[in-house]
């Protein structure tokens, strides 16, 4: 059996379970998917195969004895390198954690080991989650499989390229503003966003905690539903997870979306959309009319403000987040070597030293953002009006989800932007996730799934936006759409050919749109 | 605009500025940085000026929404004061302080050693 690693969790599962296949020649194939793509691809940071041949064996033993431990037992899984794995480096890609090896697993790791997934390594992200590239990342940037010289989008950007390249059958990325669904639609895979607190963020390493999310990132809605029934649900050590009883989300396949109410908000859709982006869009809006679904135009005037809102709020949290890398408990440290012990004088010497060393650019932007946001004479001008604000986005999302099963946008206003493109030009990076982030300050669940490509082969997502805890109406779309359509099956050619020279500076084009 | 407040050498002083005066000045970053605990090199210094200067102004988008009278939102899930029992959990031995601790750069006598608040010695 060839090309094994092509496979969806779906059809893995199922010649597992019948004994077609065994875990270790799905992990073999993976493994030498993985060496063949990544001088092109470079989305890990850390590859665990020795553990995961070992867990692999452990799992044919599983399936041979008739009792494998769940539907993912054997499926070969990229962890983005933010989540806790007991003994196994967490970079956050930053410098300052980059010897950091966590004492315990974070519970949605210890839930996919539980369940038999087969944990491939950690993957790349923009540092402390921090972008829209996974250009921030202090270990190099990741490239797009479907064009090595342009961004994977970020900042689960290795988690979506190393599904899009199939170096594993799904991976688990975060969102904070965006970082799994934008991604997602620039590498043409299905990457769900889901309601804050349904994952547990236990042993997840922090950007802003009322923002931040966990989600699957996979090559179909159907495989997104089965990870979710392993991954979702309370957790007593994270206090802010959902206590109310989940769904089989495996019972949303299959559905006839017939009669849906489908919103489709016109904000989205203004000025600086990328024309190539909004005739996809309004084709895919075609697609679910002509499988029965009632669409109708529809208004989230608040939309313009999200970014503003969004970002003084999520660098606020992040300021008081990352205070805790100070040099003395763990991480990077000048007390680490002899030579630049000597040099520290106190205290507060050791901070400054520890946290100019091994920051990069944008957690110092966000470092300072957020100091000066929360500073005593700006804390009302800025955090405050922001936090009001925040009430303001989440009452319109709730009243328009009352009257709408799902709501319909675009993911990013333009396809994958070239590397280097952004960097230099923080305003218009945070000014590219205006079409997701609005979605994290009202909490609510959404989803990025293939919706078309350009003329030159670039990827187009569509984001599905469903009311809170309603992941299953959001998979019931988006699988009726994956049923309907083959976009999610197309995959990148990539090249075996050395890598381009991708690190020249692109001029920054004009692609800032809304927010003044 | 309004003013702020820095503690700097023992004592607070106030600044005044808008967004006009950050155009032509880089050293509120460098106040700001302060606060953070960075240092900054004088080509940060006017980089990130800019950078921030740029976010801050698009920041102020936000004065024209009417927010009078409308509760902050701090949180989404409807969730408060969640409680649990109060007992020890895989904790309390040996080994697992040690392997908490592995990941410290100066131990001693299983307590995390820092450095001085006022002089190294």
């Amino acid at each position: 059996m060839t090309e094994l690693f092509k496979l969806t969790i779906e059809e893995a599962s199922k010649k597992l379970k019948n004994g077609e296949i065994k875990s270790s020649e799905l992990l073999k194939s993976v493994i030498d998917r993985i060496e063949k793509v990544e001088p092109e691809i470079e989305s890990f940071i850390t590859k665990t195969f020795d553990i995961a041949r070992r867990k692999a064996k452990e799992s044919d033993k599983r399936y041979s004895s008739g009792k494998p431990s769940s539907e993912i037992d054997g499926i070969p899984v990229a962890l983005k390198d933010v989540f806790c794995t007991k003994g196994i480096k967490t970079t956050a890609a930053s410098k300052i954690l980059e010897d950091f090896i966590p004492a315990y697993d974070a519970t949605v790791v210890k839930k996919l080991s539980d369940a038999g997934a087969i944990i491939l390594g950690k993957v790349n992200t923009d540092e402390f989650t921090m972008g829209s590239s996974t250009e921030n990342s202090a270990f190099g940037p990741t490239h797009n499989p479907w064009d090595a010289s342009r961004v994977p989008g970020g900042s689960s950007g290795g988690s979506a390229a190393a599904v899009a390249a199939d170096e594993c059958l799904f991976a688990l990325g975060t969102d904070t503003g965006g970082s799994i669904r934008q991604p997602a639609s620039f590498c043409s895979v299905t990457g769900l966003k889901v309601t804050y607190g349904l994952i547990s963020r236990n042993g997840v390493i922090s950007y802003a905690s009322s923002f931040d999310t966990i989600g699957p990132i996979a090559k179909s809605a159907a495989d997104v539903a089965i990870i979710l029934n392993t991954i979702a649900g309370n957790d007593p050590l994270d206090s802010t997870t959902v206590k109310e009883k989940l769904p089989d989300y495996t019972t949303f396949f299959g559905k006839d979306i017939k009669g849906k109410k489908v919103g489709v908000p016109k904000e989205f859709y203004g000025a600086g959309l990328n024309p190539e982006v909004e005739k996809i869009l309004k084709l895919a809006i075609e697609k679910l009319k002509s499988l029965g679904a009632e669409v109708e135009e529809m208004s989230l005037p608040m939309t313009d403000y999200a970014i503003a809102a969004y970002y003084i709020i999520a660098k606020s949290e992040a300021s008081s987040n990352l205070a805790r890398y100070d040099g003395i408990r763990y991480g990077y440290s000048p007390l680490k070597t002899q030579s630049s012990k000597s040099k520290i004088q106190n205290l507060i010497d050791l901070y400054f030293k520890t946290r100019t060393e091994a920051f990069g650019n944008e957690a110092k932007r966000s470092i300072m953002m957020g100091t000066y946001a929360l500073s005593s004479g700006y804390f009302d001008a800025y955090y405050k009006k922001a936090a009001q604000v925040r009430t303001l986005i989440k009452k319109e999302y709730e009243e328009a989800l009352k009257k709408y099963d799902v709501l319909i946008t675009p993911v990013s206003p333009f396809p994958a932007f070239k590397i280097g493109e952004k960097l230099g030009d923080p305003l218009s990076m945070y000014l590219a996730d205006v079409d997701t982030v609005p979605i994290n300050p009202a909490g609510v669940p959404a989803m990025s799934i293939p919706a078309g490509f350009t003329k030159d082969n670039l990827p187009v997502g569509m984001q599905i936006i469903g009311p809170h805890l309603g992941e299953g109406k959001i998979i019931e779309i988006a699988d009726a759409f994956q049923r309907a359509t083959n976009f999610h099956l197309k995959k990148p050619k990539i090249q075996d050919s050395k890598k381009q020279e991708t690190n020249k500076k692109q001029p920054v084009s004009p692609t800032a749109r809304r927010g003044g | 605009m309004k003013d702020y407040f820095l503690l700097e050498g023992g004592e607070f002083k106030c600044y005044h500025q808008n967004m006009k005066d950050k155009k032509n000045s880089t050293s509120w970053v460098l106040d700001v940085a302060q606060l953070a605990r960075i240092e900054l090199s004088k080509a940060e210094e006017t980089k990130f000026a800019g950078q921030l200067g740029a976010v801050l102004e698009n920041f102020e988008l936000l004065n024209k929404v009417d927010t009078n009278g409308v509760e902050p939102t701090a949180q989404v899930t409807g969730l408060s004061n969640v409680f649990r029992h109060d007992e020890v959990i895989n904790s309390g031995n040996r080994e697992s302080r040690d392997e908490l601790l592995s990941n410290t750069p100066e131990v001693e006598n299983g307590s995390i050693k820092v450095p001085g608040v006022f002089h190294n010695d």
